[in-house]
């Protein structure tokens, strides 16, 4: 039973460790909680469910899903937070307005697309089987391995690549990296476009696997993944990993020792703990006030 | 509540706005109250009677979260969680003991302020970002237990048939006027409550914390100390409205104390202009009547108040009331944001 809760933790929270990494994404390049984040993993999973019914076919349905998604990202940025960098805005004025951003993201789901709950296509399922008494679906095992690969290969896109130094060079210190001919807009784009990108893909995988649509499914989602990412550390990516991994095992065990209901309050309470004890997360560094 | 010099910095429409306030302050005050207190007596329908009910139980919210985030500048994404103990809190009072309504406010009160005490405490070590997502985890906590502790909140299915409160065996109610002057009382005391903190030591030490932590602490103020009572003060006038609003609605439900009540707080506290009094009036009146007033836009209520978020804090991130000074401050030379953030 206990290997069984694990395995089925394990899948859900690689799932978490994607929407994670958006989060992680941004908030190491700007020091923001992306509170849009949570909509824009559902306005993925119901773009995805719009190309579907349009007859695109789920792959590319997924696919239009993605770059659309990034986009959005993209867009949030350029219109409601750029002009509040510029600007030079007290921090206050970014986080709420990317909670106004979800606002409006959620609402237009609801008033294009219906707020009820609609089935999304099962395409993940091929069946299950046994593996010395415990269950396998097939829907975990893709879930799992889907999100590994896109981890490793955002790893790679990170720490191998060209626009992975800018990125990182902009994390580091966004006015030298400006200085040294980066494009600090342009790489912040390209954040927020990986980062709508992933959880576009996390939204598609987790709306398949629990067959299931509907504009608010970003909230909890992005709260939890959310705890994941500051347990992990914000603004480290493995931390992101073991976060979304921590967090989704614990809530399966919750599930099933403590019973459903307090599922969700599980990663809420690991995250204040946590925060508690160690203000900047498992693998956070603790950051150096200048003075 | 804010010096001439200050109030001339600001310009424009609000900039004159806030000096016709100033001058004539009292007597707008005064002609206001009185408004008010008469306004019962005109024969309005109940239905708006309610809806003004409704604003200054939100209006009595917005002082609450005005300490911590207004003053403080430790934005709070969980005032509802307050607002659902003190409604929790009076109702079960009232309905399984018997206890009188004005013995059972007082409690809920208490009762918050403890939650309010606790949530406080990790802003000890959190600040930002950081502790807005603790007070937000915090307010989903407490969603959560309220609605699995079904023998004491009867879960899902809430509390029904609040007895409505009495005063000298007369009933209040919306019919006769009561339970307008109730909250009217209320959010008069908490208003004056928070007028004589905000002018006090105390009010300018929260002020000192908003505008530089760092700088507080090494002027001798106790960041702890007054962070944890920005927060207990916020949440013991929370539980003040809670314990009103359930008596007001004689029903409650987990689902009346949600993420987006929170959210309407905070946006009342912004749009009125954080850090002022007037504005969280202004503020309440605005975004609780408007919805009513644009019935028509019913499914588009959220996108509009997403939209008043962000447009705010593009245009006028001080609020309508708020005021900004000319010369913000500024970091000195290799201090950026970032580094003071860390």
């Amino acid at each position: 039973m206990l290997l069984q809760y694990i395995l089925n933790g394990l899948a859900i929270g690689m799932a978490y460790a994607l929407v994670a990494v958006g989060y992680s994404l941004v908030f190491g390049i700007l020091r923001l909680i992306n509170f849009s984040h949570g909509s824009i993993y559902a306005f993925g999973a119901h773009m995805v469910f719009v190309f579907v019914g349009m007859n695109f076919g789920v792959w590319a349905g997924i696919a239009a899903s993605i770059i659309l998604t990034g986009l959005l990202g993209v867009a949030i940025d350029k219109v409601a937070l750029k002009p509040l960098r510029k600007k030079n805005s007290i921090p206050i004025a970014s986080l709420i307005t990317t909670i106004g951003v979800s606002y409006i993201i959620q609402n237009l789901l609801m008033v294009f697309l219906g707020s009820e709950r609609k089935s999304f296509p099962d395409f993940m399922n091929f069946g299950s089987f046994m593996v010395s008494g415990v269950q396998l679906k097939s829907s975990q095992i893709v879930l799992f391995s889907v999100s590994f690969v896109l981890l490793v290969v955002l790893s790679v896109v990170i720490h191998k690549t060209k626009i992975g130094l800018a990125m990182r060079a902009v994390e580091q210190n966004s006015r030298a990296a400006s200085l040294m001919g980066i494009e600090v807009n342009s790489v912040i784009s390209f954040t927020f476009f990986l980062g709508g990108a992933s959880a576009a893909i996390a939204g598609a995988l987790m709306a398949a696997y629990y067959q299931l649509v509907y504009p608010t499914m970003g909230f909890l989602l992005g709260l939890k993944a959310f705890a994941a990412a500051v347990l992990g550390g914000i603004g480290v990516l493995y931390g992101s990993v073991v976060g979304g991994l921590v967090v989704g095992v614990t809530e399966s065990l919750a599930m099933g020792y403590l019973g459903g209901t307090y599922r969700d309050a599980a990663a809420f309470i690991i995250l204040i703990v946590i925060l508690i004890i160690k203000p900047t997360g498992l693998f956070g560094k603790k950051g150096i006030t200048k003075v | 509540m804010m010096n001439k010099k200050e109030t001339s910095t600001s310009t424009g429409f609000f900039g004159s706005f806030n000096t016709i306030g100033l001058k004539y302050g009292k007597w707008l005050l005064c002609a206001g109250i009185v408004l008010i207190l008469i306004l019962p007596q005109l024969g309005l329908s109940p239905y708006i009677m309610r809806i003004m009910t409704m604003i200054m139980v939100y209006a009595t919210l917005a002082m609450g979260l005005n300490l911590p985030t207004g003053y403080t500048g430790q934005v709070s994404l969980g005032n509802a969680a307050f607002f659902s103990i003190g409604a929790y809190t009076c109702a079960v009072l009232v309905t399984k003991t018997g206890m009188n309504f004005f013995f059972a406010l007082p409690c809920a009160a208490l009762v918050a302020g403890v939650a309010g005490f606790l949530l406080g405490l990790p802003s000890l070590r959190l600040s930002g970002s950081y502790l807005s997502i603790v007070t937000l985890g915090f307010a989903e906590i407490v969603r959560m237990v309220v609605t699995n502790w079904d023998s004491v909140t009867n879960g899902p299915m809430g509390i029904k048939n609040i007895p409505r409160p009495r005063l000298f065996g007369i009933e209040l109610s919306t019919a006769n006027g009561g339970t307008y002057y109730l909250i009217f009382v209320i959010l008069l005391l908490v208003s004056l409550a928070c007028y004589a903190i905000v002018n006090s030591k105390i009010g300018r030490a929260f002020m000192a914390i908003k505008e530089d932590e760092l700088a507080a602490t090494m002027m001798g103020v106790s960041t702890i100390y007054y962070k944890v009572l920005a927060f207990t003060l916020s949440a013991v006038i929370s539980g003040l409205a809670g314990g009103f609003y359930a008596h007001f609605m004689r029903y409650i439900d987990p689902n009346s104390f949600t993420f987006d009540t929170s959210i309407l707080i905070l946006s009342i506290v912004i749009l009125g202009g954080m850090g002022t009094m007037r504005g969280m009036f202004l503020g309440a009146a605005l975004l609780v009547a408007f919805p009513e007033v644009l019935r028509f836009m019913e499914q588009y209520r959220f996108v509009f108040y997403g939209l008043i978020l962000v447009v705010m804090m593009r245009f006028r991130p001080q609020g309508v009331l708020g005021w900004q000074s000319k010369n913000p401050y500024k970091f000195p030379r290799g201090v950026s944001q970032e580094t003071i953030n860390g």
